[in-house]
């Protein structure tokens, strides 16, 4: 298993401080280096450092680039700032979710607009596939069709910096003042020296930034970070936390609440469709949209301490102790304990009648029904604070 | 209670990672019973134990209550077989208790054992030790 993984560049750098490595999307990342809660603790109070680079990171150049990408992701492209990021889905032409991700319209030095597209590493090879796919459908129809895509996940790294600190950590080695950024916005600017691209997005409900640099330039660019983020309580952070951090953020993460077989409505992220354009899965969506008998994706907050997990069923009603005796009314697609709750937290699709906040339900967890209530999402929402 | 903390090298061992202490007490054999300072930090962040009653009879090699972490569950697997005559309440409201000292104020149950032979069958430390260190690979 260990000899196919892929490694980051910041492999070496994982091994040697602790990091507890497990195969994820194959690769090999570090789920915690001290303890998920001290890292997550460490995000929501002061600031987190994430190696993404597994993300994959996906460059699409060519005067015709925004018609194309237009065309595949659900998302309206055309008209897009240079500079701005949005989060977009993109589907099948059942209108099934084949990955949700980033769409970054950026200018090269000599002003050229081109796109980034950030996809899950779980879904990357597919969408790689998917893209080529239709850019080839789109050159068929159009041979004078300029677009090229290159797979620059390999040759870029990739570091999240996030929590109330973060801008404050980052801001002396970037060339461009990231409070100016504003939030889901992008720039290509020197970080730490070398030539990147600053975004401020993140993916743990937390402000902050998403730093990419090329490969080899990421090892310093990490350490450097950490060094001069000790004194503001900064840690280093696995995928451990990550989870937890999204989770009371109630982003979806692919492959739990998203996959080819739940649509976007179901999902709740209408707001991630243009069905007033063209791309796969559009009409099948049309249609997707007036059909309210599919399960939605719901929060749910326990009573007790047992933490439910993937998979487990959620039932009708706490009052049935006997789980066998109770109808499930939907299943569990994600679940931890929350450290900032203090409470085990789960999402997860349940029928539509029983989807309202406030709603008391339970969950089978290993044989027993633990009393859950609907509640509404996210679990957590950051303060709105102005970052020093 | 339990005054200071066992040495493990005192200590037999269960390869599912508790840990067993054994002395006399008002004549009979008893266990005490814990989960090991690997185990508890291979788990990290737990976020609750499930403890059984006093009086309850457990089998070797038989569930007596979880262990849960942000991560993930586990169950405890009870290394010898009797009736549990001492359940330490108060490791549950202090599972730090379990990450500062496995082999002490972290014990979790006595057991009046019922087969004193079944100790035999557990591991010695340095047994133990090794079989920790190739679970770490």
């Amino acid at each position: 298993m260990t000899g196919s993984l892929a490694r980051t560049p910041l492999y070496d750098w994982h091994q040697a401080h602790g990091g507890r490595l497990v195969d994820f999307a194959g690769w090999e990342m570090p789920v915690s280096y001290s303890s998920i809660v001290a890292e997550h603790t460490a995000t929501r109070t002061a600031v987190g450092l994430f190696d993404i680079s597994h993300m994959g990171r996906l460059q699409l150049t060519g005067a015709d680039a925004e018609t194309a990408l237009e065309r595949i992701v659900t998302r309206r492209i055309a008209g897009l700032a240079t500079g701005q990021v949005v989060y977009s889905l993109v589907t099948n032409d059942a209108g099934g979710i084949l990955d949700d991700i980033l769409v970054y319209k950026l200018a090269d030095a000599s002003g050229s607009p081109y796109f980034l597209v950030v996809v899950n590493a779980s879904n990357r090879d597919k969408i790689v596939a998917w893209f080529e796919k239709q850019l080839t459908a789109e050159k068929q129809s159009n041979p004078r069709l300029d677009v090229a895509m290159v797979d620059r996940t390999p040759e870029w790294g990739m570091i999240a910096v996030q929590g109330p600190k973060a801008l404050e950590l980052v801001r002396p080695f970037l060339s461009v003042d990231p409070s100016a950024l504003r939030y889901y916005h992008a720039a290509e600017a020197r970080i730490g020296g070398p030539p990147g691209i600053v975004s401020r997005t993140g993916y743990t409900g937390e402000d902050g930034v998403e730093l990419i640099v090329g490969a080899s330039g990421l090892y310093a660019l990490w350490e450097t970070l950490l060094m001069q983020g000790r004194a503001l309580g900064a840690l280093p952070a696995g995928l451990g936390c990550r989870d937890t951090l999204r989770l009371e953020a109630a982003m979806p993460l692919y492959g739990h609440e998203l996959n080819e077989q739940i649509n976007p409505f179901q999902a709740g992220l209408s707001f991630a469709v243009d069905l007033e354009k063209q791309f796969p899965g559009r009409d099948a969506l049309v249609a997707a949209k007036a059909n309210t008998d599919r399960p939605v994706r719901i929060g749910l907050v326990l009573d007790g301490k047992r933490v439910p997990r993937e998979g487990f069923d959620i039932l009708e009603s706490a009052a049935a102790r006997e789980v066998a005796s109770a109808a499930a009314v939907g299943q569990v697609t994600s679940g931890t304990f929350s450290p900032t709750l203090e409470r085990p937290i789960a999402m997860g699709y349940v029928d539509r009648a029983v989807a309202a906040p406030g709603t008391t339900l339970a969950i089978d967890i290993r044989g027993r029904a633990e009393p859950a209530t609907v509640v509404k999402l996210p679990f957590y929402r950051r303060t709105e604070r102005k970052q020093a | 209670m339990t005054p200071a903390s066992f040495a493990p090298q005192d200590l037999r061992f269960a390869p599912t990672h508790e840990w067993v202490h054994v002395s006399a007490e008002a004549g009979a054999k008893v266990a005490t019973v814990g989960v090991s300072a690997f185990a508890v930090a291979a788990l990290t962040d737990l976020v609750y134990i499930e403890l059984p009653a006093v009086g309850r009879t457990v089998k070797a090699g038989e569930s007596f209550g979880e262990i849960e972490s942000v991560k993930a569950v586990s169950d405890l697997y009870s290394p010898v077989s009797g009736e549990i005559v001492a359940v330490n309440d108060d490791v549950a409201n202090h599972l730090e208790r379990l990450s500062e000292d496995a082999y002490g104020r972290g014990w979790l149950i006595k057991i009046r054992l019922s087969d004193e032979k079944e100790l035999a069958a557990l591991l010695d430390h340095a047994a133990y030790e090794k079989q920790c260190a190739e679970e770490a690979h």
